[in-house]
Parts: C-alpha cells; structure tokens; sequence
C-alpha cells in the first residue's frame, strides 16, 4: 500500500524542551489565517496557522466574531424575555438551549411539567439532533472534497425542517419549549408524515454510505489523523461523540438520564480509533440511533394530555434565590446550563456549557501541530464545533 | 452518596454547608480559598470528580464579592457538585488550576476579560479572548450598563421604531390585568 512520509531533512530541529523556536524572520516559517471566512472552517471563527512547508508547527484559535453577549444580555430580561436569546446560541441545534434554560427555571421556580411536554421535548431534542447530524456529516464530506454528501444531506435537513414548522410553525429558532411545557400539540397525521421523512433520510444516508464511508480516498485521509488520545478527555473536558469515538462510552442520555429517555431502548455508538473515521462514523450511526428514537418516541407517544403546567404571570414572575446546573446530550456531547437567582424578576447570571468550548479552544490548540495544512478543515469539522456556543 | 462524600471532606477542608436545594444528584459547597486546590485534587483523585464541567463567576456586587463557581462531575455516581468560592471583587485574583485541568486555561482567560478577574500563571491569560480592542471596564460585571453602551455606541436608524415587548405580551396574554 502507498504510504506518504514527509521529507522533514530540511526542516527545522527542534529545542532540546522539544519545542520549535519559531521565529518568522528566518523565512522558515508562514503565517496562515484560516478562517473566519473559509469552507472548511466551522463557523465564523478563525485559526491561526504557523506552517513549515505544508506542515502546521502552531494553531491558536481565534473567537469573537460572532459574540454579542448573550449571557450578560439576559440578566437585563425577565425569564421569559431571555427566550428569543437562548435559542440563538447554537443555530443548527437550537432547541438544546431552550431545553436547558427552561428546565433550569422550572428547577428553581418548582415546576413540574406534564408527561405529555416530556415526549414533546424529547422528540423535539432528537429532531434537531438529526438535523445538527446532517451539517457535521455534511460538513465533514465538504472539508474533504466531497461536495455532493453536502448538498444531500441539506435536502434531508430541509424536509426535517419541514416537520419543525409544522410542529412549531419555524423552520430554525422554534420557541416551542417553554418553562412549564410545551406550545402545542402533535398536529394530526404528523407520525406518518415523520416516517416518510425518516424513510427519505435513510435512502439518502444510504447513498452516503457508499459515497463517502466507503471511499477510498475518504478513508486513506481520516484514518489514524486527528489522533486523539483517550488520556486528553478528561483533563480536555471531551465530552459527546468525540469521546465515544475514543472508546469511552459518555452520554448524559445514559449516564444521567432526563426527560424520557429511561423509557427508550437504544445503545450508544461507540469506535476505538479516535481518529477523524471514528468521529465521523460514531456521528454517522448515532444518526440511526437517532432516527429509532424518533420512531419510538412517535410510538409510545401519549394519547393525550396537558402540554403546560401552570405557570404565573410571567410579566411579574420573581422566582427565589438558587442556583442549579441543567444538562442534556447534544449532538456536539454535554450541553449544560448554569442558572442563579437572587429573588428577582431578572435571571442573575446565565453560564451555557457548550461543548465546543473545550473542544474548539484548548484541544484544537493541542491536536493541530503536526498536521498537513490541508488536514485542518477535516480536523476542525470531525470535533464539530459551533463557535457561538464558546462566545456566548 | 454527595452526602457521604461531604462527610468525608467537610472538617478536613472546613466546607460549607451542603446545599442540595435544586435537583438530585446536584449540590453546591461553599469554599475556603486556602482549600481550593486540595480539595479539587482529592475531588478528582480520589471521589473520581475527574470531569470539569465549567469555571464561571457571579457578580455579587452588593455584597462586593465575585463568586467562582467551579462545577465537578463524577460520571460513575452521577454526580454534579459546584464549590463556590468568594473573592473580594476589589481584589480579584483567583488560583489558576490549569496544572488540574488543562482546559480550565480557557475559561480562566475568560474570565479574566469579561470579569477582570486576575488569575497569575495561568497560559495566555492576558491575551484578548472574545473581546478585540477593548478599553471599557469588564463587561460581564454588573455595573457594566450595556443598554447605556449601546445608546453611546450605537446610532439608531432614522425612522426606526420600537415597541415594548412586555406590553405587547401583556395584550396578548394578560388583557384583562
């Protein structure tokens, strides 16, 4: 089998710390901004290379560009306010922020929600896990050449989306889960309506499979790169997919389980390279998984039922001095919110734990020297980062 | 089973009292800051809190204190445990753990730019993080007034109009208050 070794006779020695001394006047050494406006990059954020020939000796990542202060803007809002905020912290999966903030209010405000919001949410949370899926899968293919999974799979995201606006009446920030419950629910007909989407989705994932899991070149570039020891996840923070990649079977749906899933039967996906592959084909079978969840959930939903708990006036609700911590298993690993009152009708601090905080800043910094300058991208879209969710 | 745990630590490490108000499985602990780094290494190394969720601050401005909440998870025991440890918010410096956990740099850096809380030691932690150019006091703090910054900074469009969201809810869903 071929096997590339780069020539590295000429390249710099380095120190006896093991470090390069890098010092750019000596004409060795290039910098190069990848990002905020590029197509392999994750969002709008940017990494700056220092390269050796076509080798990265240096990343750091830069963030910002999209910050406007989500979290310092809802302490001015009342509780209910801070909705059209949350769901904006993560654009392709926004329905975990909603998730999260209105159960920490219900947490500290003592609200129980119906059964029957439950499933809603739950069914809610893996629609757009499906839909993140499709963007990193996608995004995955795109970084490596492979154009046309991408636009697939942003057809299959759309007619999920279709089932969102029915559902919700938006197609992307959908508002539908509120401290209490739910807005509404399951519109007549939506099961079978559901399937013929899943269907699709599967005849397409199909095509993707062959496509791209099964080509050559896919392959020959994803495996043993982007290497990512299991010994990093804790003291990284690695979480999700990322983690399960490496053989570490964490899940906040198993590990902690919340609203309905104690009731679902599935496994979680697990890999042992830790490689880009892995990452990708944990994400790539976690989407079945995800597609038999949607399935069960539709099955056993209830008949029935409140979709709201009572809430007060939200105009003039004042919930009592605490604090407490929320999380759920996004598509990206743990996602989490951070909640504290102090009596008043304004949240007092808001912290979101997004996953791609600790993968996206330290770990990418840590994982990039070393790698072939055209590695970047997949490296960057196999730890599927979404840079909100580090700016806040 | 935090209980326990509490037990085990509380008169070695002088902790607070255990407040397990919000959820099962989630405690918080107020903490001494000359027990921060021991506690957080028999946390991790020993009751197997080896994940670190988050590093974040709350501006307690009344009672001019930072709060540094540092929240653990045990996977194991499904455990979530946050130490709460006070800082004088005119003196702001807080012990870099970053030797603990690595990725604790990051939001050290953090808070450092947004709360202008000082933590020596810590990689990289003067350099701009979110924020580019910034000369205004921190703004996550709470005298930071971020309506009166955007009035100075921004101009509103000719013709714009706004109306009050409030009073547009209160139509729609308390009509009769």
């Amino acid at each position: 089998m071929f096997s590339f070794q780069p020539d590295r006779s000429q390249y710099p020695a380095p120190g006896p710390d093991g470090k390069l001394e890098i010092d750019l006047e000596t004409g060795q050494y290039l910098k190069l901004w990848q990002g905020p406006n590029h197509p392999g990059m994750t969002g709008n954020m940017s990494v700056e290379l220092t390269v050796c020939g076509d080798e990265v000796v240096e990343g750091k990542t830069h963030v910002g560009y999209l910050h406007r202060g989500f979290e310092k803007l809802m302490e001015r809002r009342s509780f209910i306010q801070c909705f059209p905020i949350v769901c904006r912290i993560c654009v392709p999966e926004p329905d975990f922020n909603e998730y999260c903030y209105a159960a920490a209010v219900e947490n500290l405000a003592g609200i129980e929600v119906p059964e029957y919001a439950n499933w809603m949410r739950t069914l809610i949370l893996e629609m757009g896990r499906f839909n993140s899926y499709m963007m990193a899968i996608g995004g995955m293919s795109g970084a490596l050449g492979l154009g046309v999974v991408g636009q697939w799979l942003t057809y299959v995201r759309d007619i999920m989306l279709d089932r969102f606006e029915e559902l919700t009446g938006a197609r992307i920030y959908h508002m539908f889960i509120l401290p209490g419950g739910v807005r509404g629910h399951l519109p007549e007909g939506f099961k079978d309506r559901m399937e013929e989407v899943l269907k699709t989705a599967e005849r397409y994932l199909a095509d993707v499979d062959k496509v791209m899991f099964s080509n050559a070149v896919y392959k020959r570039r994803t495996k043993g790169v982007g290497y990512i020891d299991p010994k990093l996840f804790e003291p990284y923070g690695v979480t999700g997919p990322n983690a399960r990649a490496g053989g570490v079977a964490k899940d906040v749906r198993k590990d902690a389980p919340y609203l309905v899933y104690d009731q679902l039967d599935f496994e979680v996906p697990t890999e042992t390279a830790s490689d880009i592959w892995a990452r990708t084909n944990v994400r790539r079978r976690d989407i079945d998984v995800s597609i038999d969840l949607i399935r069960q959930i539709l099955k056993k939903f209830p008949k029935g039922g409140e979709v709201m708990a009572e809430i007060p006036n939200v105009l003039h609700w004042k919930i009592p001095r605490g604090e407490t911590y929320i999380k759920g298993e996004s598509s990206r690993g743990e996602y989490g919110y951070y909640l504290v009152t102090d009596g008043s009708g304004y949240p007092r601090r808001v912290n979101v734990r997004g996953p791609s905080y600790t993968h996206a800043m330290a770990l990418l910094e840590l994982l990039i020297p070393g790698t072939n300058i055209s590695d970047v991208a997949a490296l960057m879209v196999s730890l599927h980062t979404y840079p909100p969710e580090i700016e806040r | 089973m935090m209980q326990a745990i509490y037990d085990r630590l509380k008169d070695r490490f002088q902790l607070g009292a255990l407040d397990v108000r919000s959820r099962k499985g989630l405690a918080f602990v107020d903490l001494r800051r000359e027990f921060l780094r021991p506690v957080l290494t028999e946390l991790r190394d020993v009751e197997g809190f080896t994940h670190l969720i988050l590093l974040t601050a709350v501006d307690w401005i009344e009672d001019e204190r930072f709060q540094l909440t540092y929240l653990l998870n045990n996977r194991q025991k499904n455990l979530d445990l946050g130490l709460r440890l006070r800082l004088d918010r005119n003196l702001a410096i807080g012990e870099t753990i970053h030797d603990l956990w690595p990725t604790a740099a990051t939001y050290q850096r953090e808070l450092r730019e947004m709360f202008g809380i000082a933590f020596p030691g810590s990689p990289r932690v003067d350099e701009e993080f979110i924020l580019e150019g910034w000369t205004d006091m921190p703004p996550y703090r709470r005298d930071f007034d971020t309506l009166a910054y955007s009035q100075q900074t921004h101009a509103d469009r000719e013709g714009r109009e706004t109306s009050d969201p409030r009073e547009f809810m209160k139509q729609i869903l308390y009509p009769k208050d």
